[in-house]
């Protein structure tokens, strides 16, 4: 076996190869060049999951050497919104943001496209949620990620005491637990039955209520009832389209509904319904379910007769409104690749699962697979199955306040309370149909600009 | 032996010279007043100037913030319909807010002023309340009390057997209420320099008022409130430009609705520059009083002057 000795000139050879290789090669950063990342999450509204979250991202970055750092945020008073604004203008701050609905396209100049992330997940877990795709793609390219918790949808939430005693409607045999349902019974479900029923609630003291202030919530759910009625405020081409005979048709509908919900709507916010739901005096609204999580703890004899079930169809369909949440890295981050490390790691089924769990099935995920995984939903109590309709189980479509107009100008028509402003300006103000189209009219044109 | 001169070229050279000059310089009154009042500067330059000519540059943008596009912004929200509600309701909110400040902060003044001195410390720290306290917590306590569904006022309104009011589901309500709270926070600060006010006033006006005979009106007309005019059209001047920038009270108490029916500039600007994403248009909205309060705080500031001057 030969010996070779070292010489200068060997070494200084080797030395500059060596140099000249690592100059050479491509640098790919990953979770595992350390450094640290620090996430700016949602404050989740269901006790617990927040210290779920922070256990599932600080260990990803002990396994990677990636010291992680998570700050949940609210979102009262806007407050997710106003810290995304501030670190977004000042280029510091965390690395990850959580940017739901409509925040991915207002931070689209900010956020680090994840194309690549997106394209993992699909290829790994299957396909999305199909709408999301018009939040979070932007202009082709996707800015944000499906986040593991928080994405909501407002089913209808209904007392089915209630419902069955005054307005002889049996919700649970409507929408059954377990599935089964009638297919003659749920096309009978219209914005017109519900009209009647919320007639004769509003008779014996117990009305159905949601606001009617531009408030996320109120901006919903007028959102699916004019999308029911084939009511477009703007089109996708960015044309305003809202002088229609739909749109009259909703005002029209609106005028008697309206009539049997509580004068106070108009000035509530987005915790008003759950309040009004959770104290017994309302019969029905749409929201999610921490309604029912608050009432089972403050009000269990109320909770008991909660009902989740699918919003009634318009003859444009039955729509469901949805708040889809996505995490975004900010381009300004110094470690984007381990945040799109974490990305891939938050969206493997069994921390999807996890957080299921922890929110009580507040969540639902948006990689369509993990519906059929998950029977979260099925087992909540109580009632037995309260929950089983809450994710979509028919011909709900998931719709968002805005659609279908481009997401900029869809975003500022959800911001700025146009659906709930335009029909306040009918049902309370007294304006004609007309007066009322025309000041939306002027609205919508003060959204255009660009 | 060497000369004085000698020995004087062979010492080192010393650095008197600089050193006396550095300290004539330091030493001059002109200098150390300069000095003293960087740190002043520095202030209103990093929290007055600068985002003030940020705001003003901001608002020139167009909404991608890539385009100068001059004046364009404010001609834009001229063409707006609930533009023009927020400019009608900020006037009216101010006007009728400070109006009624005034009133109650001479009329509070003038009766802590009759207590003897002994009593007055308790009753002016108790009136002081509600503009110590932070208003976003105290117009949240409002809040409880006009709350649209479970409002504490109308439950003691229906114990009377009135009718209960929509505090903040209609418009019009919407609008007393937010000015109701705005009084009751700001009328204090009104309350205490009218009080100081009147202390200033010499006693022997009144006195030499009492021996010509005039009554308690003549003596308010003729004598408080003109002795009281500059520290009315200071305060006044102050709260308008204060009232005109409300947020809080609107943002905690409305939001601005019921359909914008209380909106004021700030709140307005805030939903369409933070919320909305268009910070130039928010810009051009906080910024559209500008002008006119500029001028309104010169005229009252000018007139204060002359009168000061006259006295």
């Amino acid at each position: 076996m030969g010996s070779s000795r070292l010489t200068r000139r060997r070494f200084v050879q080797l030395g500059a190869g060596a140099t000249a290789a690592v100059s050479a090669a491509p640098y790919i950063k990953t979770a595992h060049s350390a450094g640290s990342l620090a996430l700016g999450i949602w404050d989740h509204w269901v006790p617990g999951v927040n210290d779920v979250m922070r256990k599932i991202c600080v260990d990803w970055g002990t396994a990677n050497n990636v010291e992680v750092t998570v700050d949940f945020i609210t979102s009262i008073g806007n407050k997710l919104l106003l810290t995304g604004q501030a670190e977004s203008r000042a280029e510091t701050g965390h690395d990850i943001y959580c940017v739901p609905v409509w925040l991915v396209s207002l931070f689209r100049d900010r956020l680090e496209p994840v194309d690549d992330v997106v394209a993992e997940i699909i290829s790994r877990h299957g396909p999305l949620v199909p709408y999301i795709e018009y939040l979070a793609k932007i202009d082709g390219t996707w800015k944000g990620v499906p986040a593991p918790t928080g994405s909501l949808s407002y089913a209808q939430v209904s007392r089915a005491d209630l419902f069955l005693e005054h307005a002889g409607i049996d919700l649970k045999a409507l929408y059954p637990a377990g599935g089964g349902r009638d297919e003659s019974l749920t096309d009978a479900w219209t914005w017109e039955a519900f009209l009647s029923a919320a007639e004769k609630l509003h008779a014996i003291g117990k009305p159905f209520g949601a606001p009617i202030a531009p408030t996320p919530d109120g901006s919903a759910w007028l959102s699916t009832l004019f999308a029911a009625y084939g009511a477009v405020m703007v089109d996708e081409s960015g044309d305003i389209v809202i002088d229609s005979d739909e749109t009259r048709v909703v005002f029209e509908y609106l005028t008697r509904l309206t009539k049997a919900m509580p004068e106070g709507v108009y000035a509530w916010d987005d915790a008003g319904n759950n309040r009004w739901m959770i104290s017994g005096e309302g019969s029905s609204i749409f929201n999610p379910p921490s309604a029912w999580a608050v009432a089972k703890r403050d009000n269990p004899d109320v909770a008991k007769h909660f009902w989740h079930h699918d919003v009634p169809r318009g003859p444009a369909g039955r729509f469901r409104a949805s708040a889809p949440f996505f995490w975004g890295v900010w381009d300004f981050s110094p470690n984007i690749g381990a945040a799109k490390e974490l990305f891939l790691h938050v969206s493997e089924p069994d921390v999807v699962s996890t957080m299921l769990a922890a929110s009580q099935g507040f969540d639902l995920p948006l990689i369509q697979a993990y519906y059929q995984t998950n029977n979260i939903w099925g087992t909540a109590t109580p009632p037995d199955g309260v929950l089983y309709n809450y994710p979509i189980r028919g011909d709900e479509q998931l719709t968002t306040a805005g659609i279908p107009a481009p997401p900029e100008i869809a975003s500022q028509i959800a911001t700025q309370g146009v659906y709930p402003n335009l029909v306040a300006e009918v049902t309370q103000g007294g304006e004609s149909f007309d007066d009322a189209i025309a000041w939306a009219e002027n609205e919508l044109e003060g959204l255009m600009r660009g | 032996m060497a000369t004085a001169a000698e020995l004087s070229s062979l010492a080192p050279p010393t650095r008197s010279q600089p050193v006396s000059r550095w300290r004539k310089f330091i030493g001059r009154k002109s200098t150390v007043g300069v000095l003293m009042c960087v740190p002043l500067l520095a202030l209103v330059f990093g929290l007055v100037a600068y985002p003030a000519a940020y705001a003003m540059f901001l608002a020139m943008l167009n909404k991608a913030e890539t385009e100068f596009v001059g004046l364009d912004n404010f001609f834009f929200l001229f063409k707006r319909d609930t533009f023009w509600m927020v400019v009608r309701q900020s006037v009216m909110f101010a006007l009728v807010a400070v109006l009624f400040k005034v009133l109650i902060g001479l009329i509070a003044a003038h009766a802590i002023n009759t207590i003897p001195a002994k009593g007055q410390r308790k009753w002016r720290g108790m009136m002081l309340v509600p503009w110590v306290i932070p208003p976003a917590l105290s117009t949240l306590g409002w809040w409880w009390l006009f709350e649209p569904t479970y409002s504490a006022l109308n439950w003691l309104l229906t114990a009377i057997g009135a009718d209960t009011i929509p505090w903040l589901s209609d418009g019009f309500w919407a609008r007393v209420s937010v000015i109701l709270v705005n009084v009751w926070v700001g009328a204090p600060f009104f309350l205490i320099m009218y009080l100081a006010a009147l202390k200033s006033i010499p006693e022997d006006l009144y006195e030499a008022a009492a021996i010509d005979g005039a009554n308690g009106w003549q003596r308010l007309f003729h004598i408080t409130l003109p002795m009281m005019r500059n520290i009315i059209a200071i305060t006044v001047l102050f709260s308008i430009i204060v009232t005109f920038a409300n947020f809080d009270i609107v943002r905690v108490l409305t939001q601005g609705g019921p359909r914008n029916s209380t909106h004021l500039f700030a709140t307005y600007a805030f939903r369409v520059g933070i919320e909305s994403g268009d910070i130039p248009l928010g810009a051009a909205v906080s910024l559209f009083m500008f002008p006119v309060l500029a001028i309104l705080a010169f005229i009252i500031l000018r007139n204060v002057r002359r009168r000061a001057m006259e006295l």
